[in-house]
């Protein structure tokens, strides 16, 4: 499975419960759409600590990282570099 | 201004008056003056008149914690009508109730939730004005997908003039329906006229001991009367709200706070609980900060050494409250070591008595029911005759109405207050109140769902969790995470269970009704 992939299919099993592919587009702000919320935040953070190896320090906790599926993917090839 | 303050409005009147060209809000990074403030919302006030709205007409403010969230509710309210504030997670069906139940004909939203104001659009045809904030893209985006025109908040404020006359109302009117979950299920308004809110908001301010040199922080939804206090203290002294929609990426409130030198922190426990598993992975300390604030859930003893080393400079702030009356009774910050597990006393200007079940006063450690005295209590619940009863009481000075809280606490013996747990199920959790019949209700719903019960259980960071235990009709398998997802799809995130248990048949009493204390015996 791709980066994407990854990240979409743990978004819609764990906060969106579903596979519905269509229920998320990679571009959807998860504040704006009420996806994720303060609890949800760190669940998402110890996610991409295990599947990607990649450790998030807490000033790296801001929207522009974390807040939609395209925004993860970027955080993570920085991250990954 | 010569006159008292009477109104929730006067605040920003004066303020604007006294320090026209300093900042009142700053909203995720950008800062707005008083005088600003002001002018959009005369302007907003003026268009709300323009379309129709008359002195007490409810509007619905179904918005994020945004400018225009702050514009409309001083525009509301300045134009004579009522606001009622609306979680933004509100869902379709809920949010249907809701404007429908207070019979708002206007609703302003912010175009992001889109989405859920679509669902809700076609169900709602006597709201008249539907006015959102947002984008022009997004808002023609949304214009497309109605029949019905979706104006735009900026266009709307930049086309009106300002308001030029004075809507003649008087401070028994109401200023407020602040909609809360209840016993029975569906939400109720809890009403507040301009003379409780302004009365609250003098006392909080009094005792929190604020002045215009604050720096205010909210982070929780004006939804939540925790939350629009902080708005109303902040204008009512001339001081600076510092608006964030929420407390899910903490590195962006972090950052706030060291840049605008954040003074007053109001949080919950479950924030309180993520500022201290964040401090373990790598301290934090925020030196600005002079107040720290908590209610809706009572604060874990062992939290306090802990935020003494977040925040080292801050007065801690216990406090216990409820929507129909604000807020109850605090702790002076000073006596946090002598008294650890008290709430205090009664705020300034008002009183608490402990009644035991025959009427009688409670002798000290005695257990008795929390009744509250004083001119901040609402005067019921919006036309709700029967509900507003059994929380407003007949008090001893004839005529007067006291409140009834249906918490059990006691005093000691210099007359602090301590919890001892409440009279009904109502669960709370991350702060926020969840009614168990509410949640059973979107259950059984459910095709499949044969009965339901929804439980609290205690948790270390959300104060309570919500556990629902279900039990199918034959034929059918329906899954926990099938049954999450419509819970999702009808509730606000917060009352969605986070464990659905699916059992084969669900306890009774004697005489068959489910029987909640059997569940929590219940093994997993």
């Amino acid at each position: 499975m791709s980066i994407r992939e990854k990240i979409r299919s743990y978004i819609l099993e764990n906060y969106l419960f579903t596979d519905d592919q269509a229920a998320l587009s990679d571009g959807d702000s998860f504040l704006d759409k009420g996806i994720i919320d303060s609890t949800g935040i760190l669940e998402v953070i110890y996610f991409l600590e295990d599947e990607f190896g990649v450790a998030v320090d807490d000033d790296e906790m801001i929207p522009e990282n974390l807040d939609s599926v395209d925004n993860l993917i970027c955080f993570i090839e920085k991250k990954k570099k | 201004m010569l006159r008292p303050q009477r109104y929730i409005y006067d605040s920003l009147l004066v303020s604007e008056k006294c320090v026209p060209h300093k900042t009142a809000v700053v909203v995720e990074g950008k800062g707005i003056t008083y005088y600003e403030l002001l002018d959009s919302v005369r302007r907003m006030a003026n268009a709300l008149l323009a379309r129709g709205l008359k002195r007490g007409d409810r509007v619905a403010v179904y918005m994020d914690n945004t400018l225009p969230c702050i514009i409309s509710i001083y525009a509301v309210s300045l134009a004579g009508g009522v606001f009622l504030v609306i979680n933004p997670q509100t869902k379709p069906d809920k949010l249907e109730y809701i404007i429908k139940d207070s019979g708002a004909k206007i609703l302003l939203s912010d175009a992001h939730l889109g989405e859920q104001l679509l669902a809700a659009l076609p169900l709602l045809e006597h709201v008249q004005h539907v006015i959102c904030s947002g984008s022009q893209e997004n808002l023609k985006n949304l214009n497309d997908s109605v029949t019905r025109k979706i104006e735009s908040f900026n266009n709307v404020i930049e086309m009106s003039d300002n308001i030029s006359y004075k809507v003649e109302t008087i401070p028994n009117d109401l200023a407020a329906l602040i909609y809360t979950s209840g016993t029975t299920g569906n939400p109720k308004g809890v009403m507040h006229t301009h003379l409780s809110m302004t009365f609250a908001l003098g006392s909080l301010i009094e005792y929190l001991r604020l002045n215009e040199e604050h720096v205010i922080l909210n982070v929780l939804p004006f939804a939540f009367d925790y939350g629009l206090y902080q708005l109303l203290m902040a204008i009512h002294i001339g001081a600076t709200l510092i608006l964030e929609r929420s407390f899910t990426y903490p590195a962006v409130v972090f950052k706030r706070i060291e840049e605008y030198n954040i003074t007053v922190f109001p949080g919950v426990p479950t924030i309180y609980s993520m500022l201290i598993s964040a401090h373990r992975r790598k301290p934090l300390s925020f030196p600005s900060i002079t107040r720290i604030t908590n209610t809706a859930a009572a604060l874990p003893a062992d939290y306090i050494s802990t935020l003494k080393e977040i925040f080292p400079n801050a007065l801690i702030y216990k406090m216990y409250g409820l929507t129909e009356c604000k807020r109850v009774c605090y702790l002076e910050p000073e006596l946090l070591d002598e008294k650890p597990t008290s709430v205090g006393k009664a705020i300034p200007g008002t009183e608490t008595l402990l009644l035991t079940k025959d009427g009688g006063i409670a002798k000290p450690g005695e257990s008795g029911i929390l009744h509250v005295r004083g001119p901040h209590i609402m005067l019921g619940y919006w036309k709700q005759p029967e509900l507003s009863a059994h929380m407003l009481k007949e008090g001893e000075l004839p005529g007067e109405r006291i409140l009834c809280t249906h918490d059990w606490f006691y005093r000691d013996d210099e007359g602090f207050l301590y919890f001892v747990g409440r009279s009904d199920d109502i669960i709370k959790t991350r702060g926020e109140k969840v009614s168990p019949v509410e949640v059973e209700n979107v259950l059984h719903g459910i095709e499949g769902v044969r009965e339901a019960a929804v439980i609290g259980v205690p948790d270390d960071v959300l104060g309570e969790s919500i556990r629902a235990y279900v039990s199918l009709n034959e034929g059918y398998n329906l899954t926990e995470r099938e049954i999450r997802k419509i819970c999702l799809s009808r509730l606000e995130n917060f009352m969605v269970p986070q464990e659905i248990v699916i059992i084969d048949e669900l306890p009774k009493t004697a005489t068959g009704k489910i029987s909640k204390k059997g569940l929590t015996g219940a093994k997993m």
